[in-house]
């Protein structure tokens, strides 16, 4: 009894030993970030999903160059410079000195960045001999779906800090993909490392890269953590500690920074919002943002490889009330699949409108008089382009009822959805795309392309090559007249095939306490908190 | 006798266990998909991974073979690997069980300090109006659903006032190694310039879900402490300690209390596996990085193997714990012990 008590009393003690200094230091030592989704992989070069972009894109790397957001330029990161040869057939990048990969408790690097380590990273997507081309299934979407994997002829080293890319033919969309969060430059010294203890499978879950936060640890459904890079080449890093506090739940995460638990959270919900403006110690950040959230079909799944069924579903959808029930006023009504801001957006006469008689019409004629059982997949998880995909799927559903198509709606949580929807086993999805760059084929080649099919980036699993030559030919000159005029002919040719229906293009939200600041958001791309700080 | 009476309890304890076992195994055929799959948490399988599966699971024989193999990955630690993760059920069970148990010892500690008292002050009050208020206090305490009432305390408590923080087990920015798995217990152990602050912080986050979870066995308390006592001050040997002039608060310390605490020793050890139910509900609403959180969410996911291997542990973990709490009664109450057998 009496050590119990003895073990109490210096149990409280220790409690009291810390002053309020060191408090206050604590508190400026870390932040927390809740995210929507757990990351589905810890390099950028193997995923698109968002959730995971967002975490480790900006956080954990590099890029050679990236695109300023608000003049569209192209600025330096890890090229210092880089030059076009007149053909257009090969650029040729300056690398910058001094720049230290991670120290982490897997890797202790020995040399500097330099050009082995570009030349390792982008030629893994293409070349058969490199020795991590095949681990993880040599699956590189994004590339693969913008076709660079198929640009790149060869990758010279000119210089220790020089390197040139030698592509097949001239394409004007290669600075741009370069400039992306999937570009980004990791450790050949690593690589090595890890292929020398036939560990090469570890590569892409346990990073190094050379950006202003170093991996520390991921657990599941819990959390991921990183800490300060004291090496960052670009300026000192404020935050000691970055936390990811996963929380797939919208409420909870809105909870959540009501009651400090986190400083940042992902997406709060339009319908939110409005809880969130009572409060002074609480910003909401609104930001325009390329995206477009659409309802894509199964196209070579019957009956959704029929154009009628196709067209018949979209004219019994009543898209103003989901723009009212979903979006709460703060989407924008898709004209194409483009977004307004976009230099090659055409707003399309003949987007369908609501319209069952016809809808029912149109199924009767493709010979589904009483309609038929479909699924429509929901994602479990809000996005910038579609804040509740359930919500908008039960509304769908009750509209479809009408023409008498009965619809089951399907959820899974968000990394095996992804997945199923790669595999194609839908029949229909809920799904949408940010963009990484302001060039329109971002929005194009990684959703409709043929090759964004093989990769299993193509939710509507739809191969046209009359749609990929335009696009083809949109890349292959650098006439922006020429260009706009081939995407005019691309977005029309969405709206009379139908693989998908636009339906909105979502604003960014990020609410933060109000004393934490330098979080980058932007119109295209993750989120940035490399310059986060605590007031 | 006694001897008898444990040799029975195991026999029992076995049953349980077997009928468990079976069931659980039945549930890889009973669930969708397919049966090796769901066994193994290896989906899509292609063909020799197939063939190597089958071999392993020894699919080609009959059912019998393939539960006795079963049974045999199960006391190896094998319990297959997640659908959702990847990575073994096991290591998740054995990661996630501690966090649970913490949470329900806690709550039972707090129900044992604050219940039997209580409980026992009613009773000495018997009538009166600290008896009434403790009674209808704890009937609307055992009447209320947990998940209301700990959305009413983080509506009050975490968002309103922001005394308490609403989910986990500790502040995320305090890295604390999990070498026990018990967070205060982690804490003591850690070699961290923080750890006032952290056991601070832990105690905080540990408040709200003790208290929501420690309300039923509380009441529960209460009322059996009170009915208990009030039995024995009802016998005669009472009634002649108090005829010889006893005052009340002797009457209850030397003579009621031994008597009338028992059968609520029985009683808290039965809490302990309706604890353990209740924690999975608290666990989602806390957030409460526990076993039943990850259950529900691998109910939800669809994860087969994940289900199957946290059903099983829970399970086993309750049958573990209410043998053993019966047979702590009987080595304290030697009457018991002639019944043999069983009694619900």
């Amino acid at each position: 009894m009496h050590k119990l008590l003895l073990a109490l009393i210096s149990l409280s003690l220790v409690g009291c030993i810390d002053s309020k200094e060191e408090i206050l230091e604590e508190k400026n030592q870390g932040l927390v970030y809740c995210a929507e989704a757990n990351p589905v992989s810890f390099n950028p070069q193997v995923t698109t999903t968002g959730s995971t972009i967002d975490i480790i894109a900006n956080q954990l790397y590099d890029r050679l160059i990236s695109i300023d957001p608000v003049t569209a330029e192209f600025k330096s990161e890890l090229a210092t410079d880089w030059k076009i040869s007149k053909d257009g057939k090969s650029v040729t990048f300056t690398l910058r000195k001094g720049v230290k990969f991670h120290t982490t408790s897997y890797f202790t690097p020995s040399r500097e960045f330099n050009a082995d380590d570009v030349i390792f990273t982008f030629s893994r997507l293409f070349d058969v001999y490199n020795p991590y081309h095949f681990v993880g299934d040599a699956n590189y979407p994004y590339f693969q779906s913008v076709g660079i994997d198929q640009l790149i002829r060869k990758i010279v080293r000119v210089s220790d800090h020089q390197v040139r890319f030698e592509l097949f033919n001239a394409e004007s969309s290669f600075l741009a993909n370069m400039a992306t969060d999937f570009a980004v430059v990791l450790s050949k010294e690593y690589a090595m490392a890890l292929k020398a203890n036939n560990q090469e499978n570890l590569f892409d879950q346990y990073p190094v890269g050379t950006g202003p936060y170093i991996y520390k640890e991921y657990r599941r459904d819990h959390l991921v953590r990183f800490y300060k890079n004291a090496d960052y080449w670009k300026h000192e890093v404020t935050l000691e500690q970055l936390v990811y506090d996963i929380t797939p739940n919208g409420t909870t995460r809105i909870a959540k920074i009501l009651t400090k638990e986190c400083d940042v959270t992902a997406h709060p919900s339009s319908a939110q919002l409005s809880i969130l403006a009572q409060r002074d110690d609480i910003n909401v950040e609104r930001e325009t943002n390329l995206n477009i959230g659409y309802w894509a079909f199964n196209t070579e799944r019957p009956p959704f490889d029929n154009l009628k069924v196709r067209q018949a579903l979209v004219y019994a959808i009543d898209i103003d009330k989901i723009m009212q029930a979903v979006y709460y006023g703060n989407g924008l009504r898709a004209q194409s699949i483009l977004p307004p801001t976009s230099w090659a957006f055409e707003p399309q006469k003949n987007m369908p409108s609501f319209d069952p008689q016809l809808a029912k019409k149109l199924l009767t004629e493709a010979g589904f008089p009483k309609g038929f059982d479909m699924s429509i997949w929901a994602m479990p998880v809000s996005r910038i382009y579609n804040p509740n995909a359930r919500k908008m799927a039960e509304l769908m559903q009750s509209d479809l009822r009408k023409i008498g198509v009965n619809v089951n709606i399907v959820e899974y949580e968000w990394n095996t959805f992804i997945q199923r929807i790669g595999e194609h086993r839908h029949d229909s999805v809920l799904l949408g795309w940010a963009a990484d760059t302001p060039d329109p084929d971002n929005f194009f080649s990684p959703l409709l392309s043929c090759t964004a099919t093989f990769s299993g980036k193509n939710p509507a699993n739809w191969c046209n090559p009359e749609f990929d030559l335009l696009l083809t030919k949109a890349l292959d000159t650098t006439d922006l007249n020429l260009r706009k005029q081939y995407y005019d002919a691309a977005q029309s040719m969405i709206i009379k095939q139908l693989p998908l229906l636009p339906i909105a293009h979502g604003m960014r939200f990020q609410a933060s306490s109000a004393d934490v600041e330098g979080i980058t958001l932007g119109p295209f791309g993750a989120i940035s908190l490399a310059n986060a700080r605590k007031r | 006798m006694i001897l008898d009476y444990i040799l029975r309890r195991l026999g029992l304890l076995f049953f349980m266990v077997l009928l468990l076992s079976i069931f659980t195994f039945s549930l890889s055929y009973l669930f969708p998909g397919d049966p090796l799959s769901n066994l193994s948490g290896i989906p899509d399988t292609n063909f020799t991974q197939n063939a190597q599966l089958e071999e392993k699971y020894l699919f080609n024989s009959n059912y019998f073979m393939q539960y006795i193999a079963f049974v045999g990955r199960i006391l190896q630690g094998d319990w297959g690997m997640s659908f959702a993760s990847g990575s073994s059920v096991f290591a998740h069970v054995v990661d996630l069980i501690p966090a649970t148990l913490e949470l329900s010892i806690y709550a039972l500690v707090i129900s044992v300090v604050v219940g039997v008292p209580v409980g026992i002050l009613a009773s000495a009050y018997h009538k009166q109006w600290p008896d009434k208020f403790i009674s209808s206090t704890a009937m609307i305490g055992y009447s209320m659903p947990i998940f209301w009432l700990a959305l009413l305390l983080i509506m009050v408590f975490s968002l309103k006032l922001g005394w308490f923080p609403m989910s986990g087990r500790v502040s995320l920015l305090y890295e604390i190694p999990a070498s026990t798995g018990f967070i205060l217990l982690d804490i003591l152990l850690a070699d961290f310039p923080y750890n006032g602050m952290a056991m601070l912080d832990a105690l905080h986050h540990l408040t709200l879900p003790t208290i929501v979870l420690a309300m039923y066995p509380t009441t529960v308390l209460v009322r059996f402490t009170r009915e208990s006592m009030l039995k024995v001050m009802d016998q005669n040997f009472i009634k002649t300690a108090r005829a010889k002039g006893l005052t009340r608060g002797q009457l209850i310390i030397h003579h009621a209390l031994r008597n009338a605490l028992l059968p609520v020793i029985k009683q808290i050890g039965l809490q302990f596996s309706t604890l353990i139910t209740l924690a999975m509900i608290t666990e989602v609403i806390f957030s409460w990085p526990g076993i039943g959180r990850w259950l529900i969410d691998s109910i939800y996911q669809r994860d087969y193997p994940a289900i199957q291997g946290g059903l099983m542990a829970v399970s086993l973990f309750i049958i573990i714990a209410t043998i053993i709490a019966e047979l702590t009664y009987t080595l304290l109450d030697p009457l018991s012990r002639n019944q043999a057998h069983g009694k619900v």
